[in-house]
C-alpha cells in the first residue's frame, strides 16, 4: 500500500503582534509543521512499521523556505517528498479551498496512492475542508474528524473511528482508496532522532511547479478575498488581579473561600 | 432575489442544537437576498424533525428519508440534487464534525466556493461578506466572494430560531445512487467511561497546553486534593496521553458546568470554550493577557503558573 500524507508549514504567530493590513506583521510570525498534519505523518509511519504501507510520501504546497519542515517529516520516517511551487503561487495571500485542491489533486493522479491523509485542518487558516474535497475531486471515499484507524486492513476496507462532538465516536467502514482526515490523538507523534533527521538530508525531495503538474495557473486565483484582518474586541468584564505570585494567589484564594470551595 | 439552503444536523434520533441555529442565520442571510429560506431534513425520523424545524421564518422543508443516521454520500448526493432543483444561491451547513464530512464534497461537486466554520455573515447583491478567525482565535477576518457559494456556520454563533412557523413541508424524491455509497457507519460509542464524571463536579481545576511537561501535573493534583476539586483538562493534555480521556472539556469532550472552573494555562479555543462557559465563575490563570480564554474569564491572573499554583495550593494546605 502506499500513502501519501499532505504536510504543510503552518504560521505561528506570538503572543503579542500587529497587523499590517491583512496580514500579520512577518516580525510576529514563525513557522512550523501543522499539529494535525504530524499526527497524520505519524499514522502513515506506523501503518509502514506494521508493514501495511510500502512507501510513505508526503506533498506540500509552498516556497523553499518550508523544506525544513518537509525534512521534519522525512526525519520522522517518511520516504520521500513532493513540493510544490512556482512565481504564479508567490505572492498569494490566501490559497482556499479550491486552489489547493486542484493542485493536489494533480499530485494524487501522478502518485496514485491507496490512502490519503491529511491534518483535520491547519492550524492558521482553518478550513477544515481540503482532504474531503480532495477525496471528491478524485474519486476516492472518504472520512473526515479520524482519532482510530485499524492497523489491520479487511481486504479494501479501512476501519476508523470519528471522532463526534460531546465524546462520542462513530465507528465506520471506509471502502479504498479513500482520504482520511486525521484527527489529534490518534497517536503520539514520534520525535525525530539524530538518525533520522541524517537520514532525511539524503532523501528525495522533488520540486514541482504547476506546469510540469499540468495544472493551469487560473487554479490559484483565489474565490474568497481575504478584505481585513483584525483582533477580536474583547466583551469581557473580566477582573484582573495585579501584583506577585502571593498575591495574586491570595486574591484567588479569598474567592475561593468566599465560594464556600474550601476552608 | 435568491434563495437560501440550510441543512440541519442530528444524530442518534436527535436534532442537534445547531439545526434552529442555522434557522436563524439563513433567514438573515435570506432576508439579505430578498428570497425565501429552505431547510434539507436528512435521513432519521425526517417528519418529526420537520415538525420540530417548523419555526418562524422557514418557508419550505425539504424531508429526505433514507437510513437512520448520517452518511455523507448520501447528505452529498441529496444537497446537489436540492441545489439543482431550488438553484439558491448559498448552501448553508453546520461546520460540525459532519457538516466538515459533506460541505467541501457539495461545493466540489458543485465547482462552487467553500467558506467554513463563520461567525457572521451577510450578503449584498452577489457577494457574500462571511467573517472567520485565523491563528486558534487571534485574529478575525473578513472575506468577500462572488456568486453562489457553501458556507459552513459555526455552532452557538446565532441564537435558536423560536416561534411556530408555517412552512410547507414536502418529501423530496432524492435519487441515492446506492453504488456510489463507500461507507458504512456500524455503531456508535461513548468514550472515556471510567471512574470520574467531570460533567456533575463542582469544582474543576482545568489544565492545559501550559503545563508544558507530564511531571507537572503534580502541581495540578496537589492543588486539587487541596481544595477537594476534579481535575479536567482542554484536549492537547489528553492527546499527550497525561489524563484519560473522560477529563476533557470541550467540543469533542465533556460539557460541563461547574460552580468554579480554574483554567490553568488553558490559552481557551472555541473548541474549548464551548465546553465550560456554562460555569458559574471562571478564573484564568496565563500569562497571554490576550488569549481568548480572557474574553469569557470572571477572574484573571495574568502571571506564570508555575508561580501562583503552588502558592494558591500553600494557603489550602
Amino acid at each position: 500500500m502506499k500513502i501519501l500524507v499532505t504536510v504543510k508549514e503552518v504560521a505561528t504567530v506570538e503572543d503579542e503582534f500587529e497587523i499590517d493590513g491583512t496580514e500579520i506583521a512577518d516580525q510576529y510570525l514563525g513557522a512550523d509543521l501543522n499539529e494535525w498534519d504530524d499526527y497524520a505523518v505519524e499514522e502513515a509511519v506506523q501503518l509502514q512499521e506494521a508493514g501495511v504501507a510500502d512507501e510513505v510520501v508526503t506533498v506540500t504546497i509552498g516556497p523553499e523556505d518550508c523544506e525544513q519542515t518537509i525534512r521534519q517529516a522525512l526525519a520522522k520516517g517518511a520516504d520521500r517528498a513532493v513540493r510544490v511551487w512556482d512565481d504564479s503561487l508567490e505572492g498569494v495571500d490566501l490559497l482556499d479551498v479550491n486552489a489547493k485542491t486542484e493542485i493536489l489533486s494533480a499530485v494524487v493522479e501522478e502518485e496514485d496512492p491507496d490512502l490519503v491523509l491529511t491534518g483535520v485542518q491547519a492550524g492558521d487558516d482553518s478550513f477544515g475542508a481540503t482532504g474531503v474535497a480532495l477525496a471528491e475531486e478524485i474519486g476516492y471515499q472518504w472520512g473526515a474528524v479520524v482519532n482510530h484507524l485499524e492497523h489491520e486492513f479487511d481486504g479494501d476496507t479501512a476501519s476508523v473511528r470519528r471522532e463526534l462532538e460531546g465524546g462520542v465516536e462513530e465507528l465506520t467502514d471506509i471502502e479504498l482508496p479513500a482520504a482520511l482526515t486525521i484527527q489529534t490523538g490518534i497517536n503520539e507523534p514520534r520525535y525525530a532522532s539524530l538518525r533520522g533527521i541524517r537520514q532525511a538530508q539524503r532523501k528525495e525531495l522533488d520540486v514541482k511547479s504547476l506546469a510540469d503538474l499540468g495544472v493551469d495557473e487560473s487554479a490559484v486565483d483565489s474565490d474568497l478575498e481575504l478584505t481585513d484582518m483584525y483582533e477580536p474586541e474583547s466583551e469581557s468584564d473580566v477582573t484582573v488581579w495585579e501584583g506577585s505570585a502571593d498575591e495574586t494567589a491570595a486574591e484567588l484564594g479569598e474567592l475561593l473561600r468566599d465560594k464556600g470551595v474550601a476552608q | 432575489m435568491s434563495d437560501v439552503l440550510a441543512v440541519t444536523d442530528h444524530r442518534r434520533g436527535d436534532l442537534r442544537d445547531v439545526s434552529y441555529e442555522i434557522i436563524t442565520a439563513g433567514r438573515q442571510l435570506a432576508d439579505d437576498t430578498g428570497g425565501d429560506l429552505h431547510l434539507a431534513v436528512i435521513s432519521g425520523p425526517v417528519d418529526n424533525f420537520a415538525e420540530k424545524l417548523n419555526r418562524e421564518g422557514v418557508d419550505a422543508i425539504h424531508t429526505v428519508s433514507h437510513g437512520e443516521e448520517f452518511n455523507h454520500d448520501v447528505y452529498t448526493q441529496t444537497i446537489t440534487q436540492l441545489y439543482d432543483e431550488l438553484a439558491p444561491q448559498y448552501i448553508l451547513t453546520p461546520n460540525s464534525v459532519n457538516g466538515l464530512d459533506y460541505a467541501p464534497a457539495v461545493a466540489n461537486e458543485l465547482d462552487l466556493p467553500v467558506v467554513t466554520d463563520t461567525i457572521d455573515l451577510s450578503a449584498n447583491g452577489e457577494t457574500l461578506t462571511a467573517t472567520r478567525e485565523m491563528y486558534g482565535g487571534k485574529v478575525e477576518t473578513t472575506n468577500e466572494l462572488e456568486g453562489d457559494a457553501v458556507v459552513t456556520i459555526r455552532g452557538a454563533e446565532w441564537p435558536t430560531a423560536e416561534g411556530t412557523g408555517d412552512a410547507a413541508v414536502e418529501a423530496f424524491d432524492a435519487d441515492i445512487d446506492e453504488d456510489a455509497i463507500g461507507s458504512t457507519v456500524n455503531g456508535f460509542e461513548e468514550v472515556g467511561g471510567g471512574d470520574v464524571d467531570i460533567s456533575e463536579a463542582d469544582v474543576l481545576v482545568s489544565v492545559g497546553r501550559g503545563i508544558e511537561e507530564e511531571d507537572n501535573l503534580e502541581l495540578i493534583h496537589d492543588l486539587a486534593d487541596a481544595l477537594d476539586a476534579t481535575v479536567s483538562s482542554s484536549r492537547p493534555i489528553v492527546d499527550n496521553g497525561w489524563l484519560p480521556k473522560n477529563r476533557q472539556v470541550g467540543q469533542s469532550g465533556k460539557v460541563v458546568t461547574p460552580d468554579v472552573y480554574i483554567a490553568i494555562g488553558i490559552s481557551g479555543a472555541v473548541q474549548h470554550v464551548a465546553g465550560m462557559k456554562g460555569s458559574d465563575t471562571i478564573v484564568a490563570i496565563n500569562t497571554d493577557p490576550n488569549a481568548p480564554i480572557m474574553d469569557i474569564a470572571d477572574y484573571a491572573i495574568h502571571d506564570d503558573l508555575f508561580d501562583v499554583v503552588p502558592a494558591l495550593t500553600d494557603q489550602f494546605q
